[in-house]
């Protein structure tokens, strides 16, 4: 008896270490990993089809997630990074660290989107967000918006993507008259956030009319608080779109999990779980539809640089944008 | 003294060169992916609007700390000890948090509008330079007020009682007492405040109002997250320690010691001055608690709903950020003290252990974190050690605060009892145990009090380590907040002010008593 336990206690610190299953590591931001992001069900539902482990590793948010990226460089011990988004991979491309992804990609995407790097596994316009009952007539669009006296609150683009997009959906809606839609909403502003959390969470506490969010924003509040009291602005020069992707490092020593991974990413079990954890439009509709809420806002008109003319456009816009607010 | 022969002391000199390595390797590992590097007009633009919305918070709360702390040193009332104690709280608060607890109070739909507009008068806007003012204030007031109220109870009160014997009036008491201890415990506060508002950038972005509030710290931000320029990050890591170098440089040049020579140890209650100055005193000790717990007040109201919102994970988050505390801040102090001593004993090489103990205070985290990365990832993964590497971080940024606050006491220390020591032959443990520790208790329990609170608040070096599962609770409140989950945030963030707060008073009452 003793003999067999010593050898069933042996057999299980020798095994590990020959039947070890393999570790697929996914880099991507903080909010996706903890415990209410798509994190922890993505996992289960990957996991129970791949004879894998599936670890996520968390790495800041979205902007930070470059970075670290570049940080790791060829030595990195993740896979796959998941939650760029356009306005950044650009820069991500030319650090030639991704390899093809080769899969067909999103369908439900409002625009036609193909890059053999990047797999765009959910999406959103971004928009800004008020409360109907403080604000029973928004603004149309970003002049009716400057010649108001609404507050709004908006995220720096030097720190955060939410902040980035705004910069790039102004400039691809009024391209040379940016500079001048700026300086009509410098008197709107109330402050620049370092991040979306701040910026939204300053909205909340009635620091302002209106903030830089997401036309998805208002269903939060809708299914998880069960408030109808949100709603997102409509602008009729288009709303422009978050598009998030993930990518598969061309140094992976799991290049055929890191492929299943690629290929999970527009399948049910990964895009049932977004709409109501990362709270974004799903790149492929699941089965089930979307839920409620997701329908109520939905932009006429999108707006999307590619990738290069985003990087191409940042620094001038920057530099426009400072000059306009600075004062 | 001069003829005595200087105390040659390894430990303090090995214990520097380590504190040197950790803060300069990664700075140097970061800078050797550099290229080329100018400073562009918005950079400058960002070094003028750093340095004098530094300048002014250290001068506004340090200004406005000398009444408060006079008068909390010199009046005796019902729950004094427990209104100082509860009005080092602002200090300890996350930043973002603070924020909230005062637009309660002064935002566009906060308190005070509501009143002005009540009242039919104008509502004002805190959005602006007076707004990072009034939270660098807040923040660091009571910061202010303890160290000067700690130079208050730094005189031995038989010199006041020598003082009230002589038939000295306020002003000569302020002539020969108040004012020397004062120039010995200005410069260092200030400088210190000065500091912790060079590297702030959340703040200062959040109510600056725009991008005219824009701090070195915020262009190394974006060199290392948006534009991945490790060479210019490094650069403007360099320029903010040199501006605290050159800051530093000015305030010890200014800074006096103090010589009231030994009093007996004991504790006695010294009457202030009747007449107006009583008034005077009561208006300080109030106006000041009004502006410190108001805003604190709102945070724990906001707090208080979301705490039966706060899921599990924040628990062990907890567990994890108060262990790290606790280790960090017993390291500090430890290599705070061993510093302070030797230098206050002028031990060999004490302008190198000087050095070393403020040299962390500039160095921006984002820059040290992202060196350790470089450093440590080659050779481990940088999950595997995020705690220990979270540990030794918060002691090197915690280490000048403490060793600050130290300092004098430990020059009192070797001035008054030194040569007794050394006639006594006590050296070693003995001398830490019999003259050292007894004497410097106060101080000892109030830094480990304030490296323990940087250290629970601290989201620096964890963010590019930790993974998924090891954050501590700051990490999980910004992952709440980033997850529109505002109120589950601030009931976790009300429990990492409670258990900041506790933290700190268990120190600071631990070192209070051992000195009573």
């Amino acid at each position: 008896m003793k003999t067999t336990l010593l050898a069933a206690g042996l057999a299980t610190i020798a095994f590990p270490a020959l039947a070890e299953t393999p570790v697929l590591t996914v880099l991507t931001y903080d909010s996706f990993v903890s415990e209410w992001g798509p994190g922890p069900k993505v996992e289960a539902a990957f996991e129970a089809t791949c004879a894998c482990d599936l670890q996520f590793v968390g790495a800041g948010d979205g902007a930070a997630l470059l970075a670290r990226v570049q940080l790791e460089g060829a030595g990195s011990d993740a896979d796959v990074v998941l939650g760029l988004d356009t306005s950044l991979t650009a820069a991500a491309a030319a650090t030639g660290l991704f390899a093809p992804h080769g899969q067909a990609g999103a369908t439900a995407l409002p625009v036609a989107f193909d890059d053999p790097l990047f797999l765009p596994f959910d999406w959103g316009w971004f928009a800004f967000v008020y409360d109907k009952a403080k604000l029973p007539e928004p603004p149309k669009n970003f002049e009716a918006l400057g010649a108001s006296d609404l507050k709004i609150v908006i995220q720096d683009p030097r720190s955060s993507t939410p902040g980035l997009g705004l910069l790039l959906w102004v400039k691809a809606a009024y391209g040379d008259r940016a500079a001048e839609i700026w300086a009509g909403l410098a008197d709107n502003i109330v402050t620049v956030t370092p991040g979306w959390s701040e910026a939204y969470g300053l909205f909340l506490e009635g620091e302002a009319d209106m903030v830089l969010s997401y036309t998805t924003s208002p269903a939060y509040h809708l299914i998880a608080e069960g408030d109808a009291g949100k709603a997102a602005a409509l602008f009729d020069e288009g709303h422009y779109l978050q598009v998030e992707v993930a990518g598969k490092l061309a140094a992976t020593d799991q290049g055929a999990l890191a492929d299943q991974f690629m290929a999970f990413l527009t399948s049910e079990g990964f895009q049932s779980v977004i709409p109501e954890t990362n709270w974004m439009y799903p790149a492929v509709t699941p089965a089930a539809g979307l839920p409620d809420g997701f329908d109520a806002f939905r932009p006429a008109k999108s707006l999307l640089m590619s990738p290069d003319a985003a990087m191409a456009a940042r620094d001038a816009a920057l530099a426009e944008w400072q000059a306009a607010l600075a004062r | 003294m001069a003829s005595r022969a200087r105390p040659l002391n390894l430990g303090p000199l090995v214990l520097a060169a380590v504190l040197l390595a950790l803060v300069a390797g990664p700075l140097v590992t970061v800078a050797a992916r550099a290229g080329q590097f100018v400073m562009v007009p918005q950079d400058w633009a960002a070094v003028r609007f750093t340095l004098m919305q530094a300048s002014l918070s250290a001068l506004i709360s340090v200004g406005l700390a000398v009444p408060v702390a006079r008068a909390l040193a010199r009046r005796r009332f019902a729950g004094r000890q427990a209104l100082i104690t509860l009005m080092g709280a602002p200090f300890l608060l996350p930043a973002m948090v603070a924020v909230l607890g005062l637009l309660a109070v002064f935002g566009r739909s906060g308190v005070m509008n509501d009143l002005l507009a009540e009242m039919g008068l104008p509502t004002v806007s805190i959005y602006g330079l007076h707004g990072v003012l009034l939270a660098h204030v807040f923040l660091n007031l009571p910061l202010a007020v303890r160290i000067i109220l700690q130079g208050w109870q730094s005189i031995p009160a038989e010199r006041f009682r020598l003082a009230a014997s002589l038939g000295f009036g306020p002003s000569e008491v302020a002539r020969h007492l108040e004012r020397p201890m004062l120039w010995a415990v200005l410069p260092g506060a200030g400088l210190v405040i000065f500091v912790i508002c060079l590297t702030s950038f959340a703040v200062v972005l959040t109510l600056g109002g725009g991008p005219a509030a824009t701090t070195v710290e915020l262009a190394i931000y974006q060199a290392v997250r948006f534009d991945f320029d490790l060479g210019r990050a490094a650069m403007l890591a360099l320029v903010q320690l040199g501006l605290c170098a050159v800051a530093a440089g000015l305030v010890f040049g200014l800074a006096r010691q103090v010589g009231f020579g030994a009093g007996l140890d004991r504790s006695l209650v010294i009457a202030g001055p009747g007449g107006w100055r009583r008034w005077a005193d009561g208006a300080a000790i109030t106006a000041a608690a009004l502006f410190l717990l108001v805003p604190l007040g709102a945070v724990v109201l906001r707090g208080v709903p979301g705490l039966a919102e706060v899921p599990d994970v924040v628990f062990t988050a907890a567990l994890r950020s108060v262990l790290v505390a606790i280790v960090s801040a017993a390291m500090t102090v430890s290599v705070a003290l061993v510093l302070a001593d030797a230098v206050a004993r002028r031990a060999r090489g004490f302008g190198f252990l000087e050095a070393a103990a403020v040299l962390p205070l500039a160095t921006s985290g984002l820059v040290l974190g992202t060196g350790l990365f470089l450093i440590v990832q080659p050779v481990v993964s940088p999950l595997s050690v995020a705690l220990p590497v979270t540990v030794l971080v918060n002691t090197a940024l915690a280490l000048p605060y403490v060793y600050r606050l130290v300092l004098p006491d430990a020059q009192t220390v070797v001035g008054d009892y030194g040569r007794l020591s050394d006639s006594l032959g006590l050296q070693g443990w003995p001398r830490w145990r019999w003259v050292v520790l007894p004497r410097l208790a106060r101080p000892v329990g109030f830094g480990a009090g304030v490296a323990a609170a940087l250290s629970i608040g601290d989201l620096g070096v964890i963010t590019l380590f930790a993974g998924g599962d090891q954050g501590t609770l700051p990490l999980v409140v910004q992952q709440l907040t980033g997850a529109y989950r505002m109120q589950a945030a601030a009931g976790a963030a009300l429990l990492l002010v409670g258990l900041s707060f506790g933290l700190f008073w268990l120190c600071d009452w631990g070192g209070r008593r051992a000195s009573a």
